[in-house]
């Protein structure tokens, strides 16, 4: 095989880079306990664990973004101390993040500048990253603002951003989290054409077919510990996922007896010119959705979504209040407060600075959506053990990992501050859920609670929108799935009828009736 | 060896705490520094400075005055700054209540007017501080035009009218042409705390403006509104707040808590309007509000310490013949170091040793 796995190294020779006993301490909390790790030129190395395993830390002390504890890490048998993210460069380690970083006003170009730490001329930078983008199939446009691109776009910056440094060893935390399967696909191809180039690479991800498809080792991670090494192709998913949970994953099942009663979410014709200038315009949006039902939409980024969640939430009004009914009451005009006391309920995509204060504690975040209409203000005071309570439910509920009992949001990992927020809202039984994206790096355990938690409140007989990019997830718990494409909503297809060829379609723009209209011709 | 700058995981609280007290230390090294350069001995100077005015009952007395406006003041401002609205044109909005208040005191004058004059000089005060912060607020949420420069030069507006006022209509005619107007009468005097002291109803009206800054942003969604907009701007407007209606509002109370301050003043301890009534507590106030970390208790403890510093650099002058300008030049190195400090609650310095030996866990 040209495929050498750590087994098929031969002996004497050391690896890439190697952690021996790494351990991050915040406080009492090991995040990192004793970590050793082994990672091979010409290998793709998956990470695995349940949320707030410790998978990111470990990847930015590697990194240099933070300092071990205690522990060593040897890049090529040597002994290193880094002090930061540019010393990490410096030595060929590269790193694509969870959250990205980039400025939304500044240009692919600009971004991309910022992050390197040579000292190219502008131009030659430029022209090097188109060369590299097209080289490895990733088309950028450098002079776009950053604002404009979907979420795809911009982590093909940060790809290219990475490559352009050459990296021996590339580590990527969570790239298909955000990706539709057909990016997914393309970047596969890229990671497959950089191994083959002789690099490294550390991989992490909770979707674990992808492991099995794409990677040679695997090393799980739970609860801070390393638990195992293994090759993913002689594991099973359900295995995979055996170890990093030390117990069986519950599968989803949908209460019998669910049934759609009134319509409690109702969009009239819709439409939106876009906030800023490169938004996507709504176009003639309609839908109605039941008590006990819930939608899904799917639709590759940026195709409205955003725009269709804001004009659903109330963070942009529309000067038809017929528009959006909520619980029968024409609600278009009507502020994201007002929408709330009508017993809405909402989760954006964006966990950080959008679904939560970043440097704010989780109680203060409870209050940020809660103080509408969950009895956590009495007079215009707030009570704060009404705010507690909803972060204890909420991490009981669904078993959030933190180091103390009312953290800031920023410190808890991505899948953890995730359950938080869906759990918030949740909690305060909403009579219509919106929400985008519920299981964005949320591991195979926690993803089915959440997935379980919205069927239940159907079963309740909430009405709940799901806008999500993966299929498999719509499929499993949305009873009509619609298609979001430039800004309009196709008509929703029963979950049974939606094959992913018909929503394929869908998703790249034709209509079903042309494209069969077409076969008909044709035949 | 190499000194990094490195991001905090969390922000830390302990050096929130400190670091006002390093920023204070680091601008006393300076300012020894700078005595020495200018040829006084430092440790006489600091002694002047700080320690002097802590001695006797009358400069204590001062020092509560002086920190009245100061504290008031930066009250309000604090409130504007954690809800992202820069206003730093207190000064003006100081200068617009002392003219507004003493517009009843110097119509009232002479017509034995009952007890309503004070508190009617209060209200007024503090409605014309508060319309004149909303000029530049309103600007900036219907124009985009730039607080900060609207509200800084409209102080100069207030400034010129103010001494229009008082070397035209308003003008003492008793008072042998110098700009200001007659003594106000003692209905429109605020009241003395001590017979024959210094110290009056003002310091105490500070008092309830911290506890109820204090419960405002502690224990209000009131308060909670304008953290979070100040933090985070995108969540604060999932949660259902408005950020430009906050910057109305924050606005119009540190406008009217700045012109009830100028009003306290001039009923005060100046007891006339005449120019040159603020050594420029509103710009001080600035100083005042970050040092005490916008939080009510920290600016009362460093309204305080300013106003210690106006009277030690009196002291000084008197004493040392150190100019008087110096304790201005020690308001701008506080704020500077005040700043610097602050970087340091989100990131934290780092001696890194290349190859240093890491501590071995069990391979
Ligand atoms: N700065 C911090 N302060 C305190 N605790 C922290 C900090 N950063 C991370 N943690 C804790 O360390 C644990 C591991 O976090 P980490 O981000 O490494 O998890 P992860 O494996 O990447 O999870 P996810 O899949 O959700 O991204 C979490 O429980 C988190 O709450
Ligand atoms: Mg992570």
């Amino acid at each position: 095989m040209l495929d050498p796995t750590p087994n098929g190294q031969p002996s004497g020779e050391s690896p890439l880079l190697r952690t021996i006993g790494l351990t991050k301490r915040y406080g009492d909390f090991l995040a990192n306990d004793s970590i050793d790790i082994d990672i091979w030129p010409k290998e793709i190395h998956a990470l695995l664990g349940e949320n707030g395993a410790g998978k990111s830390t470990l990847v930015k002390a590697i990194y240099g973004l933070i300092q071990p504890s205690a522990g060593e890490i040897r890049w090529q048998g040597q002994p290193i101390a880094l002090s930061g993210p540019s010393q990490a460069r410096g030595r060929g380690i590269g790193m694509v993040f969870q959250h990205f970083s980039l400025f939304d006003n500044l240009t692919v170009a600009e971004n991309v500048a910022l992050g390197l730490d040579g000292r190219e001329s502008f131009k030659d930078m430029s022209a090097r990253l188109e060369q590299v983008s097209k080289t490895y199939g990733l088309p950028l446009d450098p002079r776009r603002e950053v604002w404009q691109l979907s979420v795809g776009e911009r982590q093909r910056i940060e790809i290219v951003r990475a490559l352009m440094q050459d990296p021996k060893f590339l580590i990527l935390d969570e790239p298909t989290a955000v990706l539709t399967p057909q990016e997914a696909d393309q970047l596969f191809i890229v990671l497959e054409r950089l191994k083959a180039e002789g690099r490294a690479i550390l991989y992490i991800s909770h979707k674990l077919d992808e492991v099995k498809r794409l990677c040679d080792t695997a090393t799980i991670l739970r609860g801070g510990k390393k638990i195992q090494t293994c090759n993913p192709r002689l594991e099973t998913a359900a295995s995979l996922a055996r170890m990093m949970v030390g117990s069986e994953i519950k599968e989803v099942k949908a209460a019998a007896g669910r049934r759609a009663t009134v319509p409690r979410l109702v969009v009239n014709d819709l439409s939106l010119a876009p906030a800023e200038a490169h938004g996507v315009r709504l176009e003639h949006i309609s839908f109605e959705l039941k008590g006990g039902e819930i939608l899904g939409i799917a639709g590759v980024a940026g195709n409205g979504q955003d725009e269709l969640f804001a004009a659903l939430s109330g963070e942009r009004l529309s000067n038809d209040p017929g528009t959006v009914v909520i619980e029968g009451i024409a609600a278009g005009h009507l502020s994201i407060t007002q929408r709330r006391k009508l017993g809405a309920a909402f989760v954006p995509e964006e966990r950080l600075g959008h679904g939560t204060a970043p440097r704010m504690k989780l109680s203060e975040n409870a209050l940020l959506t809660g103080h509408a209409a969950s009895g956590m203000v009495h007079h215009g005071f707030i009570d704060t053990a009404a705010t507690l309570k909803t972060v204890d439910r909420a991490t009981e509920t669904f078993d959030v990992r933190k180091a103390k009992r009312d953290p800031e949001a920023a410190s808890l990992s991505g899948g953890n501050l995730q359950k938080f927020i869906v759990g918030r809202e949740i909690l305060r039984n909403p009579a219509v859920l919106v929400v985008s994206q519920p299981t964005w790096g949320v591991d195979a355990g926690a993803a089915a609670v959440i997935r379980q938690a919205l069927l239940d409140l159907a079963t309740a007989g909430a009405a709940v929108l799901v806008t999500s990019q993966d299929l498999d997830e719509l499929a499993e718990i949305a009873d009509r799935i619609a298609v979001m494409f430039h800004g309009r909503l196709s008509a929703p297809l029963a979950t049974g009828e939606a094959t992913r060829e018909k929503l394929g379609l869908l998703m790249g723009g034709s209509s079903l009736e042309t494209k069969e209209a077409a076969h008909a011709v044709g035949a | 060896m190499q000194l990094v700058l490195e991001k905090r995981a969390e922000r830390s609280n302990t050096i929130a705490m400190v670091s006002p007290l390093i920023a204070i230390g680091l601008t006393i090294v300076t300012m020894v520094i700078l005595f020495a350069i200018l040829g006084k001995n430092p440790l006489l100077a600091l002694h002047a400075y700080f320690i002097a005015p802590l001695t006797d009952g009358y400069s204590l007395q001062e020092i509560a005055v002086k920190a009245t406006p100061l504290v008031m003041i930066a009250i309000g401002l604090s409130l504007c700054y954690l809800a992202n609205a820069w206003n730093i044109g207190a000064e003006g909005q100081f200068l617009v209540g002392a003219v507004a208040g003493s517009w009843i005191a110097v119509k009232t004058q002479g017509t034995d007017a009952g007890a309503w004059v004070l508190p009617a000089m209060f209200v007024l005060a503090a409605a014309g501080g508060a319309l004149y912060a909303l000029i530049p607020a309103i600007c900036k949420v219907k124009f985009g035009a730039s607080e900060i420069l609207t509200s800084l030069m409209l102080v100069y507006v207030a400034d010129l009218f103010l001494d229009y006022l008082v070397r035209g209509p308003w003008r003492d005619p008793h008072g042998f042409n110098f700009p200001t107007t007659a003594e106000f009468d003692p209905v429109a005097t605020v009241p003395l705390l001590i017979e024959g002291g210094r110290l009056h109803l003002g310091s105490i009206i500070a008092l309830v403006v911290v506890a109820a800054a204090a419960i405002l942003l502690g224990r209000t969604i009131k308060g909670f509104e304008i953290r979070v907009v100040g933090a985070a701007p995108r969540a604060a407007r999932f949660g259902g707040f408005n950020a430009d209606q906050l910057i109305i509002l924050t606005f119009a109370v540190s406008g009217a808590l700045a012109g009830l301050a100028g009003i306290i003043e001039v009923a005060g301890p100046v007891g006339h309007l005449q120019p040159g009534i603020s050594p420029g507590y509103g710009f001080t106030a600035i100083i005042v509000a970050f040092l005490g970390r916008l939080n009510p208790l920290g600016i009362l403890i460093a309204g305080l310490f300013l106003a210690l510093t106006f009277i030690g650099g009196e002291q000084a002058q008197i004493a040392m013949k150190i100019p008087l300008d110096v304790t201005k030049v020690f308001q701008g190195i506080l704020l500077f170091y005040v700043l610097a400090c602050d970087s340091l609650i989100l990131y934290r310095f780092k001696l890194v040793f290349p190859n240093r030996q890491v501590a071995r866990g069990t391979a």
